[in-house]
């Protein structure tokens, strides 16, 4: 919402610097957003008179105009318009001078002859055509202003000195999307009068008007007025309301429109005028839209309604949509002769629903969807009317009809000091709370805050409680501690995926954050097969665009993103994680399941599959995670089907670690080698053991020993491995595997693998008959599978 | 017998002067204090001499062992520190070449500012609760005192799901959740992903992080709100912050309160990043509206509380100086490894 500063001043005496304007009203609540003071780019431009035009001697394009700046001498300007005579009144940009956009003028030379400065058009002053319809729109603007003197400030003689203020309103204060609204508010700040003005008008014409208003919608349509004006004058309007309307950021269009305008944004009330011969019959009916029926509105669109749009219509049509837009048919033209002026109020919400069915936002809809005052309707009336009397451009009818359906009863909430007080920690009179709320409208009376009719937001005491609070001022309020003691800390859960991140960053892995939403094309890039369950995602209705328009089921597809990105940014290496939810239709519940999950992706040439799973056993270890299995996984087709493993605990599924699929890299134009770890955080927090216990360190010596078997290459180490494990008994410690061999010493299909194994007890010093009682327990079982030592 | 003595001294001083290495040092001890070395040999033959000279031949020949057993030592002492500094100068390396790094993972600047934020609620008693995404409209919107068509919808471009789900537009849904699910005193902060259909430019971004505080009690008042936000913004910005409550509105608080903070790079006098302003907003807050107790099975006559939200994002781009949000959700390493 703009203010102009010059119209505010006609409800409020205020005379503080404009900072001060702008910063107290943003404290009371009307929150300034900016504001700027019209022509202040415009330097040294002053009223000239133009005393002759000579021809330039070298030029045919050009005259050398000789003009009084009211200094002693005339001075001498060359110009190129064509639309100059002598005696006209100029604006004269001198020497050293500054224009609306910044250009600098600065006396120079043309083909010649010395020119002092430049004479402007309406745009070099940052006007158009609608502020000064009599002006040109290209050559110089000829002022016919009569208040001037010759060197005067251009901007005092043609009013382009106004502050344009623009406030942020909230939804909650239509009332302030006016004038006069924001005049109270201001009035309430600076405590000063707000002076009020019954618009009134003195000569109506008798005769009787034939125009019959009919109100089908009643819940819709609380009021409904209409006056008839007769003999219009329509033309531009005079230089007070097209300056005013510019100020506010309205384009002038001619004055019966003007008035509208004008008086939408003095009263907040939107007004209508519609030409009679255009009204069927001279009858004004507010109904439903009928179905399939069809209005062209103002901007010249034709628009379907629908039976739940309130329209006002004449016998045959709809001739408005409530509280949007006029027809085009029945509006103000140039040979209009006799008005109707409406000025109804409608249901909110049936506003703001037509409005955005229709998808059209007005200045109009935008008021009435916020719910407007219905007791504003007859004021706004009045002074539409009032200002075609002063204006001398129409009869006004003395006949004022109307629909009158408000409901008349008052609003009252408790007057409650003791609790004001107390619920803002501060200590506020009760007069003076009186008066603060006083200046905003209210009224005390018998122990209840009587509401005017114009602030629909306030309903119970604490709405009472923040106009007291916005008025003594939220920074004066003081600041306390929170009493009382609450004890604050973690869950298990929170703390479990905090270890988590803590050892993935120990580990060098760096944290990611990715949009929640991808493309469904992600799916088929990733080759998930397509009767798969993850591909039952959740849309978004109305998404961005595609690639942001499913909840993803599965982190992958962003990991890949994030990486392809790097790549393709020439980063040479990363290793990345992310912990974020992903999203789960559930059979159970309306909502889906949220489950979070950890997803690392990692390239580079410091990187390989086993460098990804010590991370991985990293990782497990320090969540003392220790009874999990994995296992070898050729179905998981994002996965290179030889270098994928499930990570298994107690055979439940806890996450997968792998090389992606050559085919899903070129999906993403990944052209490296990608390992991945996705695992789920809820399973991983089942399966973790917080309760640590010291063990014993072994007093006794360890004794080491190497066993070199030979086996299939099929066989996978983990089973050479859990062999040993089974049948060495409690003396075995650990086992590290040293070497893995195949090649020409050994056949084609077999493998060599090297254990080196620690035997220890708790309770001596190992004999050596022990340790061969072991190692023989592991050969016979090695021996059983078919597994030999390798001599 | 004296004469070889001094003969056998002369020629072992010879020696050892040209010895430098330990090994010939201990040749040459071998040579004249070994089993068959020329002392040994000398002090063998003392039988064969007349009583008398015994004794002064015997002094002589345990001065001249001494004198060789103090001078070897002397000698292997010498070597060794010359060897060892020897090896020292050698093994001088240039301090200054660059270390071998092992690389910590980088936490993401999102995730540090809200860790931050996090222990200073934890600290004035804050749990932290955590509440879904996908949200129904009743927790998003209606519970929260804006019904279907209430006009503030209109500032929270919302995704749909279908009619009656959204994806939240705010981590307020969860004030209603944690209320519905546990009696006052509550004291809560609530991060997570919100979203709105914004498109992305550097400032907008339609998935962010809002931080949502909550706070209900017997006796909470408008100077608590103002107090817990106070330290908040105090622990994170510094003890000299100056911030200001300004009036504003949203439905599900009353008195609602938007939170500016001074301007850090010009210090209130208006600037291009306040916008002239002097100050920029940080947070909204207020007194949680009664209708919203109510919503919730707790009665606004016995209890009150304040709640706020907060953007993680704007919190995190002052600290850094990132000027661009986008930043945050590309992921770039070349970014990430700056924190």
């Amino acid at each position: 919402m703009n203010l102009s500063m010059k119209w505010l001043k006609e409800f409020v005496d205020i005379d503080v610097s404009i900072k001060e304007f702008a910063d107290a009203m943003t404290m009371s609540g009307s929150k300034v957003e900016r504001y700027e003071i019209e022509g202040d780019k415009i330097n040294k431009v002053v009223v000239g008179k133009v005393l002759s035009i000579e021809k330039h001697p070298d030029a045919d394009k050009l005259v050398v105009c000789k003009v009084d700046v009211g200094e002693n001498e005339p001075i001498q300007i060359v110009t190129g318009a064509t639309n100059l005579k002598e005696n006209d009144i100029v604006p004269v940009a001198l020497d050293g001078s500054t224009l609306t956009n910044g250009t600098k003028i600065e006396k120079s030379k043309l083909r010649g002859i010395v020119s002092n400065g430049m004479m402007c058009s309406l745009s070099e002053l940052g006007l158009t055509i609608n502020d000064f319809p009599y002006a040109v729109e290209d050559g110089i603007f000829v002022l016919k202003e009569e208040n001037y003197f010759l060197g005067q400030d251009i901007r005092e003689v043609i009013g382009f000195n106004d502050t344009k203020v623009e406030f942020e309103i909230t939804p909650n204060r239509p009332d302030c999307l006016s004038i006069i609204g924001l005049a109270r508010e201001v009035a309430a700040t600076f405590n000063k009068e707000l002076k009020l003005h019954t618009p009134s008008v003195k000569n109506l014409s008798s005769e009787n008007d034939d125009l019959k208003v009919k109100v089908e919608s009643k819940d819709l349509c609380p009021f409904y007025s209409a006056r008839i004006v007769k003999n219009i004058k329509v033309g531009p309007s005079p230089r007070f309301i097209r300056e005013r309307l510019r100020a506010m950021g309205v384009r002038p269009i001619n004055n019966i429109v003007d008035i509208t305008n004008y008086v939408m944004l003095e009263y907040g009330q939107p007004m209508h005028a519609f030409d009679i011969r255009f009204i069927e019959e001279n009858n004004i009916i507010v109904r439903h839209a009928n179905h399939d029926e069809t209005i062209t509105t103002l901007d010249g669109v034709k628009r379907k309604l629908q039976p739940d749009n309130l329209v006002i219509a004449d016998s045959k049509k709809p001739i408005a949509i409530a509280g949007v837009m006029g027809g085009e048919y029945s509006s103000i033209v140039d040979d209009t002769k006799t008005i109707v002026f409406e000025s109804a109020n409608f249901n909110a919400e049936s506003v703001r629903n037509t409005a955005r069915q229709l998808g059209m936002r007005t200045d109009s809809s935008l008021r009435y969807e916020k719910g407007l005052d219905p007791n504003n309707c007859l004021l706004a009336l009045d002074r539409a009317c009032e200002l075609i009397e002063i204006l001398g451009i129409g009869e006004i009818s003395s006949e004022v009809i109307k629909v009158d359906n408000i409901n008349k009863e008052q609003k009252r909430i408790p007057f409650d000091p003791i609790f004001i007080n107390s619920f803002l920690n501060i200590d506020v009179a009760t007069d003076k709370m009186k008066s603060i709320l006083s200046k905003l409208g209210c009224r005390v009376e018998d122990g209840y805050v009587i509401i005017p009719s114009f602030r629909n937001d306030l309903n119970i005491k604490n709405d009472i409680a923040e106009e007291i609070a916005r008025f003594y001022g939220y920074n004066n309020i003081p600041s306390t501690k929170l009493k009382g003691s609450c004890f604050g800390k973690l869950t298990a859960m929170q703390k479990f995926e905090q270890k988590i991140k803590d050892t993935m960053l120990a580990l060098g892995v760096s944290e990611i954050m990715t949009y929640s939403f991808i493309s469904p094309c992600s799916y088929d890039k990733i080759m998930l097969p397509t009767d798969h369950p993850l591909r039952d995602y959740i849309s978004i209705s109305n998404p961005l665009g595609e690639d942001t328009s499913v909840m993803r089921t599965i982190s992958l597809p962003s990991m890949l993103e994030v990486l392809s990105s790097n790549l393709n940014k020439k980063n040479e290496s990363a290793n990345l994680f992310e912990i974020s939810k992903v999203y789960i239709k559930s059979s159970k519940s309306y909502l889906p399941y949220e489950a979070n999950k950890l997803i690392a992706g990692f390239y580079g040439k410091n990187t390989d599959f086993f460098i990804i799973k010590g991370i991985l056993e990293e990782l497990l270890y320090s969540l003392s995670i220790k009874n999990y299995k994995v296992e070898a996984c050729e179905n998981e087709k994002s996965y290179h089907p030889g270098r994928c493993a499930k990570i298994l605990i107690n055979n439940q599924y806890v996450g997968i670690i792998g090389e992606v699929h050559p085919l899903v890299c070129e999906n993403y134009e990944i052209s490296e080698r990608i390992y991945i770890i996705e695992l789920d955080i809820a399973n991983l927090f089942e399966n973790a053991d917080f309760n640590i216990k010291y063990k014993h360190i072994g007093k006794f010596p360890a004794v080491k020993r190497d066993l070199a078997v030979i086996c299939d290459k099929s066989i996978p180490v983990a089973k050479l491995e859990s062999i040993i494990r089974e049948n060495a008994g409690k003396i075995l410690e650990d086992i590290k595997i040293f070497d893995v061999y195949t090649g020409e010493q050994i056949d084609n299909d077999k493998k060599s693998v090297a254990f080196n194994i620690t035997f220890r007890s708790s309770n001596s010093t190992l004999k050596d008959e022990q340790i061969t009682t072991s190692l023989n327990r592991v050969i016979k079982a090695y021996n059983k599978e078919g597994i030999i030592l390798r001599s | 017998m004296k004469e070889q003595l001094e003969k056998i001294k002369l020629s072992f001083s010879d020696e050892l002067e040209s010895a430098c290495l330990e090994k010939d040092i201990n040749d040459i001890r071998i040579k004249y204090l070994g089993k068959k070395g020329e002392i040994t040999n000398i002090l063998k033959q003392m039988g064969k001499m007349e009583p008398e000279e015994r004794p002064i031949i015997g002094k002589v020949a345990n001065e001249v062992r001494n004198f060789i057993s103090q001078n070897i030592e002397l000698k292997l002492h010498k070597v060794r520190e010359d060897a060892l500094n020897k090896r020292l100068i050698e093994e001088k390396l240039d301090v200054t070449l660059p270390g071998k790094r092992i690389n910590l993972g980088h936490k993401h600047p999102l995730s540090t500012v809200l860790d931050e934020i996090k222990q200073i609620f934890i600290g004035m008693g804050f749990s932290i609760a955590d509440g879904p995404e996908i949200e129904s409209d009743y927790y998003n919107f209606e519970s929260l005192n804006m019904p279907k068509n209430h006009p503030a919808r209109d500032t929270q471009d919302t995704f749909y799901i279908n009619d009656n789900t959204v994806l939240r537009t705010q981590t307020s849904s969860v004030q209603i959740r944690t209320m519905q699910s546990q009696k006052p005193p509550i004291r809560i902060i609530s991060p997570g992903r919100v979203y709105r259909s914004d498109a992305v430019d550097s400032t907008h971004s339609p998935l962010f992080h809002q931080i949502e505080g909550l706070v209900v009690d017997k006796g909470i008042t408008f100077s608590d709100l103002k107090g817990t936000l106070q330290i908040f913004i105090e622990e994170l910005y510094g003890k000299d912050s100056v911030i200001r409550f300004r009036p504003h509105h949203f439905p599900y608080t009353e008195p609602s309160a938007e939170v500016d903070v001074q301007c850090f790079s010009c210090n209130g006098k208006g600037c291009r990043i306040c916008k002239n302003e002097g100050f920029i907003e940080i947070l909204g807050c207020g007194m949680v509206h009664p209708k919203v107790l109510k919503n919730c099975n707790i009665d606004p006559e016995i209890y009150s509380g304040f709640a706020f939200g907060v953007g993680l994002e704007r919190l995190a781009m002052r600290r850094y100086n990132i000027d661009d949000m986008r930043l945050f959700y590309e992921n770039d390493v070349r970014f990430l490894n700056q924190f």
